[in-house]
């Protein structure tokens, strides 16, 4: 009789142990939702405001918001704390830190070769926190993690949004979480006061309603079909789906993947309640990373002007 | 928990844009079960274009020299473009077809389902586009040309490792952006639901057949069931039928490349751990900060490093085994049935053969044992002269 494979799901497959602080030994069994950590408040619907989601709301508060996407690492964590000071002086009103994943699905070859940047870097997850952490110390802008399931899984939820929550980050994005799956995790988000991020496409139309009732933070609108990167032209009409969202909720509404001028900023601010600029920042931290900072400060002074 | 679940694995992690496309999916293949004119067409291309059912061939000689349980070899192999492949893809592309979808785009990692999609593709006159790693199409070239020959384009993916799961990644890209037009043809019993059970569905003919025959000619269940797994989907098709006959044992055999313990290899039940990648929750090879992890194998096909989510549940719920097979032994394995059947089987469908090699003989002469011949090895001769040190080149 032939053994039983030895599985061992406890067991990560590469040699080493995690180095993530707070890394959990039973990956993919997060703690029961409902038992938060101690500092965690449950994130019951009507839950007292966090601090969190009042970062998250100010960003939308005042103007349309310019959201600026970059991936933590690339080239290096400390490059990160640079562009992230140069972006918050060129008037980002959130940032979106991109936690480097291997096989980033949803992402054109910018953010691609970006993510593999970061990860030949040494990027770990427990990196992304600690730079969190940093930049909380010193700013105030609301920080959004954005990566795929499976570091998160990984990680364990529990520990990961405790973590988070501690490093006082405020939101997360997974583009491989759909509405339907987010039960899993959501739990874990609220419990320790951050906002899942929700998002919607131009394919989306039936499950607006149902989503945007959901949403918290903002809603990020896909502008386009295909994966994020620097498009010349944003053709679809997005006025239904918004319409659709207004309908139900309040939630402010960010558009992503493929802006890159102050024509389609402009253009979309008219529609929406902020924009979302990602693979256009991180070209440039591609082409030269030394000069990048002051570089984006000047690329984005006619964008954010744009938005005014 | 949402549908599609195998126990806790399975389900839809994919990005918004195609949950749509995959409820619409999902609509058509369910209708298209009940449908009695769907079903038809299936079987009549099945019997008159795949060469269905495929043979369960006794192997008198084999049986003979391991001295164990009566061996039985089914043939998948013998199916036109040469693998179960075709299976699954005379399925998708009929669905592709009825829903209206002009264009269809494929993964592909040893070639055969590259083909097998460009042939159906062919046959149905769909537009088809191929992605394949470029380790993969350097080591499959005439596989390229024969995608070629078929009309379809292959794109170099040249991303992340260049293999089988780069391949998908980009298969995925492309799907986001053409979703209107275009059907994904998944090559396994992976990806987001409905793809684990629809693939399932068309290759689990594997063992209705397999079932009846073995019934016909033993008059009893056989006492085991082997098949190699990358994702899995010839194996569950082997499976599907037996998995209610309790005292049919389910042997996957995965790849165990240079040995487990050099990590060089793709055995995701042996080493890998709980994860979510490709639109699915299940087992994959990853490293310590849940990044997937680069895998090996002799064998194309089974370069992968994931399992579809019902093998997963398989395993945990201990309704099946899986073992690790190295190339070594899977070498071993096909040149044995080359000698003693004159049979030239795939690399992968070696994998399967060579723990039955040791199983057999431990097995009572009055049981049997299927083992699923997933595909020719024709593919593979000039890889395998390479690995015992002679320079062929195709």
């Amino acid at each position: 009789m032939s053994s039983v494979a030895n599985g061992t799901p406890g067991t990560p497959g590469a040699p080493g142990t995690p180095d993530a602080p707070g890394a959990t030994d039973t990956p993919g069994t997060p703690g029961t939702p409902g038992t938060p950590g101690a500092t965690g408040t449950p994130g019951a619907p009507g839950a007292p405001v966090t601090p969190a989601s009042s970062r998250i709301a100010g960003a939308f508060a005042e103007h349309k918001a310019l959201i600026a996407f970059l991936t933590a690492g690339d080239p290096s964590l400390a490059r990160t704390e640079e562009y992230v000071a140069a972006l918050e002086k060129a008037g980002v009103d959130l940032i979106e830190i991109g936690i480097p994943f291997s096989d980033p699905i949803a992402e054109g070859p910018i953010i691609q070769q970006a993510s593999l940047r970061a990860l030949a870097s040494g990027t770990t997850i427990g990196d992304c926190i600690a730079l969190a952490r940093r930049l909380r110390a010193r700013t105030q802008l609301p920080l959004v993690f954005m990566t795929y399931l499976n570091p998160v899984f990984h990680y364990g939820y529990e520990a990961f949004f405790a973590d988070c929550e501690q490093a006082g980050v405020d939101g997360i994005i997974v583009p491989d979480l759909p509405f339907e799956e987010k039960g899993e995790m959501e739990p874990f988000v609220r419990a320790h006061g951050l906002e899942l991020i929700s998002m919607l496409a131009p394919t989306s139309e039936a499950r607006v309603a149902r989503i945007a009732r959901e949403a918290r933070g903002f809603l990020y609108l896909v502008s386009s079909l295909g994966v994020t990167g620097v498009r010349e032209s944003i053709t679809t009409d997005l006025r239904p789906i918004i319409a659709a969202v207004r309908a139900v909720s309040d939630v402010p509404i960010a558009v992503g993947f493929g802006v890159h001028t102050p024509k389609q900023a402009r253009e979309l601010a008219a529609l929406c309640d902020g924009v979302i600029i990602g693979s256009a920042i991180v070209q440039r931290i591609g082409a030269s990373p030394a000069t990048a900072a002051a570089d984006l400060s000047a690329w984005l002074s006619p964008i954010r002007a744009a938005l005014e | 928990m949402t549908k599609g679940r195998f126990g806790d694995f399975g389900g839809q992690y994919i990005p918004e844009t195609l949950m749509s496309e995959l409820y619409a999916l999902e609509a058509a293949y369910e209708a298209s079960k009940r449908d009695p004119d769907f079903q038809a067409e299936l079987t009549t291309l099945f019997n008159t274009y795949a060469n269905r059912p495929s043979l369960l061939y006794f192997a008198e000689k084999m049986t003979r020299e391991l001295g164990g349980a009566k061996v039985y070899l089914k043939r998948e192999d013998l199916n036109h473009t040469g693998s179960h492949k075709i299976n699954n893809v005379l399925g998708q592309a009929l669905l592709a077809k009825r829903r209206n979808k002009t264009r269809v785009i494929a993964e592909t990692g040893a070639g055969q389902h590259g083909v097998a999609a460009a042939t159906a593709a062919a046959l149905l006159g769909l537009e088809c586009e191929v992605f394949m790693g470029r380790e993969d199409t350097e080591r499959q070239a005439l596989n390229v040309y024969r995608m070629e020959l078929l009309g379809a384009k292959v794109h170099t993916v040249t991303s992340g490792t260049a293999t089988l799961k780069d391949a998908v990644n980009e298969a995925m890209r492309e799907w986001v952006s053409r979703v209107d037009d275009t059907h994904y043809v998944l090559g396994s019993v992976m990806g987001p639901h409905p793809f684990p059970t629809m693939v399932r569905d068309f290759q689990a003919v594997i063992s209705a057949e397999a079932r009846a025959q073995i019934l016909a000619c033993e008059g009893c269940l056989p006492a085991a069931v082997l098949a190699c797994v990358g994702g899995g989907s010839n194996a569950i098709g082997s499976f599907y039928h037996f998995i209610p006959d309790a005292d049919v044992r389910l042997i996957g055999c995965e790849a165990a490349g240079r040995g487990i313990e050099t990590g060089q290899h793709a055995a995701t039940i042996a080493t890998g751990a709980e994860g979510v990648f490709h639109g699915m929750k299940s087992y994959f090879c990853q490293d310590a900060d849940g990044q997937i992890a680069p895998v090996y194998s002799i064998s194309a096909g089974l370069d992968y490093p994931g399992i579809g989510p019902e093998h997963a549940w398989l395993h945990q719920s201990g309704r099946a085994e899986y073992v690790p097979i190295t190339d070594e032994e899977a070498v071993c394995a096909f040149e044995y049935l080359a000698h003693s059947e004159g049979i030239i089987c795939a690399i992968e469908s070696a994998h399967a053969l060579a723990h039955a090699l040791t199983l057999v003989p431990r097995l009572p002469k009055d049981t049997s044992v299927i083992i699923c011949l997933s595909g020719r090895g024709d593919k593979d001769v000039a890889a395998i002269a390479r690995y015992r040190g002679r320079s062929i080149h195709e």
